[in-house]
């Protein structure tokens, strides 16, 4: 075994976007020594690329606002699906969480009172959202990050040292999650390893608890928003180590990315260019998301055009237009409508806010976008309209977490943000994930170093042997001849999962997909490396393949098993909701040679949340026996 | 529509390094990200290139493209001619690691350097009120994505390496001005903006504006302010111009100042 540095800490932190700094924020705060490790540069994660904002009913633009609407609104977005605890928790801290940004130093736009002003978004009945314009993720990452050297600077004042209980361990990829017996089978969390980018050289970490908070899975996709970093790492090193993820059929496709030129198809289009009264229409010039609202939310919409844009300055005598129905929605809309041949002429549809507001309101309201489009597709959206369609944005799926302290199934091991599921169910709302992120990080920066507390000095141990493994499995790309381009590898499985496990879904593609799937095995065992280990993306992209493809196996078994359409989750073969199906959890498993599924019913929903809801609603995602007794 | 265009691309290590010759594909609409990720994909799989959002968003992927500081993602192909040979190089300021990569460490020691925000002990959160006007400056500067690329740019560092280590920057300069005009702040930064990080160092040459990916007003809206600020003005015939700061530091010189909006709180600052 080569030598190599070794550290140990109380906690480590696998992430650096939102999740991860607020959790070590708040394990640092319980006094406990902390690592956060992260694949990029610090405060470069993909968080800065959240646009719309934080979803907080604070009420300050609407006073109705509260935290049982947003819950309402929040389980009415994961058709039912969500964990209600979950749901229920996000609403009621998520104000207390922003307002806590701004002691970091956060500056939200602000209402004409002074307070932190909220704008509309999809699905949310009242605005909602605490933005910077349309760059609220970047303000959220930055505000975390100078929080985090604040820190630093107290212990440096402290003990002379600004790393003595905050040390940030920048382009590290955590390979491997190392485990010890412990008292139950599963064993517990030891320490992690990984290597330096950089230098490629290895490193060891020692902790008796490890939170987890690496993001999502859109590069397993061809077509997504996400980064090179988005390769299920989190995902995956759970289910390894013998933790569970859920609900990972559900894939959100954004309704709106870029579709030309090809070399920035996929990327983000906010949301707010419709919460602030952008509109959609197709090729015939017809606003077309009217002929799509759902019978679940037919009461909750506008059905003309006049009574829609009337919202905008009237919100209480008048209904939303359907441009704002939940993502999903908004998605499978668009795609009929391209479907159907009445798409744009590069395959998207129209996203027009240059009739609906002045020049100047656009630059001041969506600045990044209008920069974005002006310099990378030559559009001036103040003059005319965009042109977007679906991309892979999120998954709702993900580590199967004990809703109040976010502790996996693996004992010492935490997971939050994008990384774990429940919270959002079958769709996540626009905005739900930034308060997401601050919520549950909290939370299982708590719950790790709660967990540290009871384990006292009986700390596992982290071996030779458990070393010199992980390090065999790291290097073995470079001791294959003649190995196949990891890149070769990664597009083709890309085109695999957009085109048989995407937006629309069937049993014959899936099955399709889960063959090809088994081929992927073993021509990812057998990608090669060319050069050295001193920052080799090639390498880099060798190991992550493995990731992405025990997500995406993981998707497909979900995907077949689910026969019914709900949220992220749209079957060809069976279009309708059903509400059996609203009592269960598809759970995936690691076994040798892959990923072992089995269908886990979910817990009911409390009885005082359950009356938060008129009955007549429940009826329609609920059976006979789930809903209120005598009231129907 | 595509073409084939010759590329240089710096590679190397801290050894030593130089221009690679390539010829690759380019295709209507690209970046000059799209064409070292080809590069990457199709020839040189283990060329080391910093990217993450690809839309200009989070800084990652600075380089110099024909010698001009630059994102990648954010350099069109259809700004260069079919014909013309394109140079990419790491950024010059900060030691190469490999190829297009740099250690850009320098720049995190100097943003652990700069006091933090610091309300006054006895506001709440939830209670912050601050009126839009005042907070606008502030986010002028909260748009930077910590691309580096002014402070490579500048040349107080560029090319007088000894200077790094008592001047920050215009980026943590930036940094300062903007904690300092946060409505809410208590902390007086004047001193250590000369002292820790050679605000003096700065000779207002705006080549860092012009870099800016983001169009900050880094010169004119942070760094004059900043010197205006520190330096007291009656003796210092440079800076004539009014000041562009709207918050005054309540008691520093004394006298109050009213809500810029009525109704908008402004707290009193403590600790001075």
């Amino acid at each position: 075994m080569t030598d190599y540095e070794r550290h140990s800490f109380d906690v480590v932190v696998i992430g650096a976007g939102g999740a991860g700094l607020r959790a070590a924020i708040e394990a640092r705060l319980m006094g406990k020594r902390v690592a956060i490790v992260c694949k990029s540069l610090f405060g470069k994660a993909h968080t800065v690329m959240a646009e719309g904002g934080i979803a907080a009913a604070m009420g300050n633009v609407n006073s109705n606002d509260n935290w049982q609407v947003h819950f309402r609104d929040t389980m009415r977005g994961g058709k039912f699906l969500n964990s209600w605890r979950m749901a229920e928790l996000h609403a009621k801290e998520a104000p207390q969480r922003v307002w806590e940004l701004e002691t970091y130093g956060a500056l939200f736009d602000r209402t004409p009172e002074g307070k932190i002003s909220q704008r509309n978004f999809g699905g949310h009945e009242y605005p909602r959202l605490a933005h910077v314009g349309d760059r609220s993720g970047l303000e959220l990452i930055r505000t975390l990050q100078q929080k985090i050297v604040s820190l630093q600077q107290e212990d440096f004042r402290a003990t002379g040292d600004y790393e003595s209980n905050i040390k940030v361990f920048a382009e590290v990829t955590i390979t491997r999650l190392l485990t010890a017996p412990g008292l139950t089978e599963a064993g517990r969390i030891a320490g992690a390893f990984g290597y330096y980018r950089e230098t490629g050289d290895f490193v060891a970490f020692e902790a008796p608890a490890v939170v987890l908070a690496t993001g999502g899975i859109g590069k397993t996709f061809k077509v997504t928003s996400g980064s090179w970093e988005y390769t299920g790492d989190g995902h995956a090193l759970a289910m390894r180590a013998g933790a569970t993820t859920l609900n990972m059929e559900f894939i959100q496709f954004h309704p709106t990315g870029m579709v030309w030129p090809p070399s920035v198809k996929g990327i983000l289009v906010t949301e707010s260019v419709r919460g602030d009264g952008g509109i959609l229409t197709n090729s015939e010039g017809k606003r077309f998301m009217f002929d799509y609202i759902p019978d679940v939310f037919k009461d909750k919409y506008a059905t003309t055009p006049e009574e829609g844009d009337r919202w905008y300055t009237d919100p209480d005598n008048n209904l939303r237009p359907p441009e704002l129905l939940p993502r999903d929605e908004v998605a499978r809309a668009i795609n009929s409508e391209v479907k159907a041949g009445r798409g744009t002429p590069h395959g998207g549809v129209f996203l027009d806010v240059s009739s609906r507001l002045p020049a100047d309101v656009i630059r001041k309201k969506l600045p990044s976008m209008w920069h974005q489009f002006k310099e990378l597709a030559d559009v001036d959206i103040t003059k005319e309209p965009m042109e977007v369609g679906p991309t892979c944005h999120y998954v709702m799926g993900g580590v199967e977490v004990d809703p109040d302290t976010e502790e996996t199934r693996l004992p010492g091991l935490f997971a939050a943000g994008e990384v774990s599921g429940g919270m959002h169910g079958s769709n996540r709302l626009g905005g739900n994930s930034l308060s997401d992120l601050l919520v549950f990080g909290r939370r299982a920066g708590l719950g790790a170093a709660e967990y540290v507390d009871r384990t006292g000095d009986a700390r596992p141990a982290v071996t030779d042997e458990m070393l010199a493994d992980a390090e065999v499995e790291a290097l073995a790309p470079f001791h294959i001849e003649g190995g196949e381009n990891p890149y070769t590898i990664h597009a083709d499985l890309q085109e695999t999962m957009n085109d048989l496990v995407g937006i629309i879904r069937t049993e014959s593609e899936m099955v399709e997909a889960l063959q090809r799937l088994e081929g992927f095995k073993t021509r990812v065992s057998n990608a090669g490396v060319s050069g050295g280990r001193t920052f080799n993306p090639g390498w880099h992209l060798a190991l992550d393949l493995k990731n992405m493809l025990l997500v995406a196996e993981s998707v497909a078994k979900a995907a077949l098993e689910r026969t019914e359409s709900r949220g992220g989750h749209t079957r060809e073969d069976f279009p309708g909701m059903n509400a059996d199906w609203r009592q269960i959890n598809i759970v995936c498993k690691a076994v040798p040679g892959g990923v072992e599924i089995h269908q886990q019913p979910l817990a009911p929903m409390r009885e005082d949340l359950l009356e938060l809801f008129d009955v007549h609603e429940l009826e329609k995602y609920m059976t006979e026996a789930e809903l209120p007794k005598g009231e129907h | 529509m595509g073409y084939t265009a010759k590329f240089r691309v710096w590679r190397g290590d801290p050894e030593g390094g130089a221009l690679q010759d390539f010829s690759v594909e380019v295709n209507e609409g690209e970046v000059v990200l799209d064409i070292i990720h080809r590069i990457q994909a199709t020839q040189a799989p283990d060329l080391a290139v910093r990217w993450n959002c690809k839309a200009g968003k989070c800084g990652s992927c600075s380089a110099e493209v024909n010698g001009k500081p630059r994102l990648m993602c954010m350099t069109r192909m259809s700004t260069f001619t079919e014909d013309e040979v394109i140079d990419v190089t790491p950024m010059r300021t900060f030691p190469v690691i490999r190829d297009l990569v740099t250690d850009v460490s320098y720049n995190y020691e100097k943003a652990r350097l700069v006091p933090s925000f610091a309300p006054p002990a006895d506001l709440e959160p939830g209670d912050y009120r601050m009126a839009q006007v005042d907070v606008e400056r502030s986010q002028e500067f909260r748009k930077c994505i910590e691309c580096f690329l002014c402070n490579n740019t500048c040349h107080a560092v560029r090319d007088h390496e000894d200077n790094k280590s008592t001047f920050s920057g215009p980026r943590f300069l930036m940094r300062i001005t903007e904690l300092d005009m946060h409505p809410l702040d208590t902390v007086d930064r004047r001193e250590v903006a000369v002292e820790d990080h050679g605000l003096g160092y700065c000779n207002i040459t705006k080549c860092c504006t012009e870099v800016c990916p983001e169009h900050i007003h880094i010169t004119d809206n942070a760094l004059i302010p900043l010197k205006e600020r520190v330096a007291d003005r009656k003796y210092d015939p440079l800076f004539s111009i009014a000041s562009l700061f709207r918050k005054e530091k309540v008691g520093e010189r004394g006298r109050d100042k009213a809500p810029a909006t009525p109704g908008a709180k402004v707290e009193p600052k403590h600790g001075e």
